[in-house]
């Protein structure tokens, strides 16, 4: 285990042990409510990023595979009554193959046409999840509950039990996720978003190299679906709807493509707002409205951008005034 | 499925009429929305992801303006130019600062705009669904072609949007301002090298799409439930209608819009459940065989 992995994984047990410590601390169940939302969400943006941050791909449809998620657990817990650990594989294992057809067609377009077209194969999956009325509860969503039979004893009927299933699968996610941008697969994809044609020189499948992060990508945000669909105990078309696409792709932006935990930072600042907005506002668009614009022409980087760019800038600093010892402590 | 009634009207000479002729209701509307969103693309090079909106203000504005003139001639007017000022209010303040933006803040500059004007729309005119109803000059009995009903306003609808369609190519190939877009879609450098004002040109030619879009919208309003969330459909179909005629292209927005039209009707009546699918599925098929649309050149 190489040290940047070691150190990966110290920072993913210090921050699952800092939210298991979280419910002794308060007892709250809005908070912990909270966290829950940000795990399935954190997992969906952090899974979008993986194309537009490191991939340079930006998916307008990506709520489709958040959708594919939510329905597919909740319907395979409601008819089959799998184990739980072996429907969210079967879940995830699906999604990464509806990614690999859509990928297929979408990975070869470019930018514009990239982002139209697969906001159209999510609004296709939206309107089949209406019309199957019969599978998905149509336009009333995916009702009854969601059977949660306890396996190895953990049992998330249990409020907080299924709270620390939901932040151990957060944790998870990102911890896999990290590893896949550290390792030489991420840097290819951010050498084929810097420059495909010349990555394409390198003897690099440039194809195959955005679908394998397209099918990925579908993966983790199926997670994330999991995650939502555990804790409202059902599904809604709303998960597969393109606002959902268009949220995540502002969480991105607002938390920074740059930094690995940018899109989990987006996720909170972005779900206190709402729940902010909601409270005091009517009208919920207008308010987000104004504060997307504000962010994507006002500040113009995600939040942990700056403080990337403060810190880079610290540390040419740093080195312009020890040459020596700036060179010796990194 | 229901695979009988398809073949049912496909024989029966009165279903084909009515059901050909929704299917260009539909499809003259979409040209309209998808011409402006080509023209927009071909120029400004940025895809105008609210362009929906500006369908949705034609249509609220032309009812008002309706009840309050009982004219449709001014309610369509109304729509059109109503539309076309927010569109020149919002290129030049918005719209403008993002044209060298990624594709990411365009995305997202434009996703802004759309909750904002659906909550706007929300605002002043109520959330619930409203509806103009058929403008007096056309409350006529309808009319028997082959034993098939068109309502006379259909008829109006169709030809009012060929005649748009007609001027627009005409405009665009003859006139000075149409070689300059031309000229501006394909090197917009050195256009304003030739001293011509860009700037100046971008907002025309986005306000000239709006135009179009508000156009469509007060067309639609009597046929059509008027809701805050309308304009977002229509955007989503014009845009499969550009995929499939080819970015850029009016006659391929055109031939798009009513394949897209036809698919949609007769669509309904074999597979009314998945309509929507067959249309994503008419847009995958095309991308799969030739990427770049119908009547798109290639390298676009």
């Amino acid at each position: 285990m190489n040290t940047s992995l070691r150190k990966d994984f110290a920072f993913a047990l210090a921050g699952f042990l800092a939210l298991a410590l979280l419910p002794a601390l308060t007892s709250s169940t809005a908070l912990l409510d909270f966290v829950i939302r940000c795990a399935a969400l954190g997992l969906f943006a952090t899974s979008l990023n993986l194309l537009v941050g490191y991939g340079g791909m930006v998916s307008f449809g990506h709520g489709l595979f958040f959708g594919l998620g939510a329905y597919s657990f909740g319907i395979i817990m409601q008819r089959l009554g799998m184990p739980i650990p072996l429907a969210i594989l079967v879940t995830v294992i699906f999604s990464g193959l509806v990614a690999l057809v859509v990928g297929a067609i979408c990975v070869r377009l470019t930018e514009i046409y990239f982002a139209f077209v697969t906001l159209a194969f999510q609004m296709l999956v939206h309107s089949l999840i209406i019309a199957l009325s019969q599978f998905t509860g149509g336009d009333q969503g995916l009702r009854g509950g969601i059977p949660r039979p306890t396996f190895f004893g953990i049992n998330l009927a249990d409020h907080s039990q299924l709270y620390l299933f939901c932040a151990g699968l957060l944790v998870i996610g990102l911890l896999l996720m990290r590893h896949i941008v550290s390792s030489p697969f991420g840097y290819t994809l951010r050498m084929v978003r810097d420059n495909a044609k010349r990555a394409g020189f390198l003897g690099i499948n440039v194809y195959r190299t955005r679908l394998t992060a397209f099918v990925l990508a579908g993966m983790f945000a199926s997670l994330g679906g999991v995650v939502m669909s555990l804790f409202v105990s059902g599904a809604y078309p709303e998960f597969a709807f393109w606002t959902m696409s268009g949220e995540a792709v502002f969480i991105v932006m607002l938390g920074g493509t740059a930094a690995f935990l940018g899109p989990l930072v987006g996720t909170v600042v972005l779900l206190l707002l709402n729940d902010y907005v909601t409270r005091i506002a009517e009208h919920h668009g207008l308010v987000l409205g104004l504060v997307i614009l504000f962010v994507a022409l006002g500040l113009r980087k995600g939040l942990l951008d700056y403080v990337m760019d403060w810190r880079a800038a610290r540390r040419i600093r740093a080195e312009e005034a020890h040459p020596v010892s700036a060179l010796k402590g990194d | 499925m229901d695979l009988t009634a398809l073949t049912e009207c496909l024989s029966s000479a009165s279903c084909m009429v009515t059901q050909v002729t929704s299917g260009f209701i539909i499809g003259m509307l979409l040209f309209l929305v998808a011409v402006g969103l080509t023209l927009i693309f071909g120029v400004v090079k940025i895809v105008n992801f609210s362009h929906g909106v500006f369908y949705m203000i034609g249509a609220y504005v032309a009812m008002t303006v309706y009840q309050a003139t009982n004219s449709y001639a001014a309610a369509l007017l109304g729509g059109a130019l109503g539309a076309c000022g927010v569109g020149i209010i919002v290129e030049r303040f918005i719209m403008r600062r993002i044209y060298s933006a990624n594709v990411l803040m365009q995305l997202l500059v434009c996703y802004a705009l759309v909750l904002i004007f659906d909550d706007l729309v929300k605002v002043v005119w109520g959330p619930e669904f409203k509806a103009m109803g058929m403008p007096e000059a056309f409350r006529v009995p309808p009319l028997f072609i082959f034993g098939g009903v068109v309502p006379p306003f259909y008829l109006f609808l169709i030809a009012a949007a060929l005649v748009i369609a007609v001027g627009l190519a005409l405009a665009i190939n003859g006139t000075r301002f149409g070689k300059t877009v031309r000229a501006a879609a394909h090197n917009p450098t050195m256009v304003s090298a030739l001293g011509i004002n860009t700037g100046l040109l971008f907002t025309a030619v986005f306000g000239l799409g709006c135009l179009l879009a508000g156009l469509a919208g007060g067309l639609a309003a009597p046929v059509r439930s008027l809701t805050p969330g309308m304009g977002f459909s229509i955007l989503i179909e014009s845009f499969i209608v550009t995929v499939i005629g080819g970015m850029g292209s009016i006659t391929g927005a055109l031939v798009g819009a009513l394949l897209i039209g036809l698919v949609r009707t007769f669509g309904a009546l074999g597979f009314p459940l998945f309509t929507e699918a067959l249309m994503y599925m008419a847009m995958a098929i095309i991308l799969i065989v030739k990427p770049t649309g119908l009547f798109g050149r290639e390298g676009t």
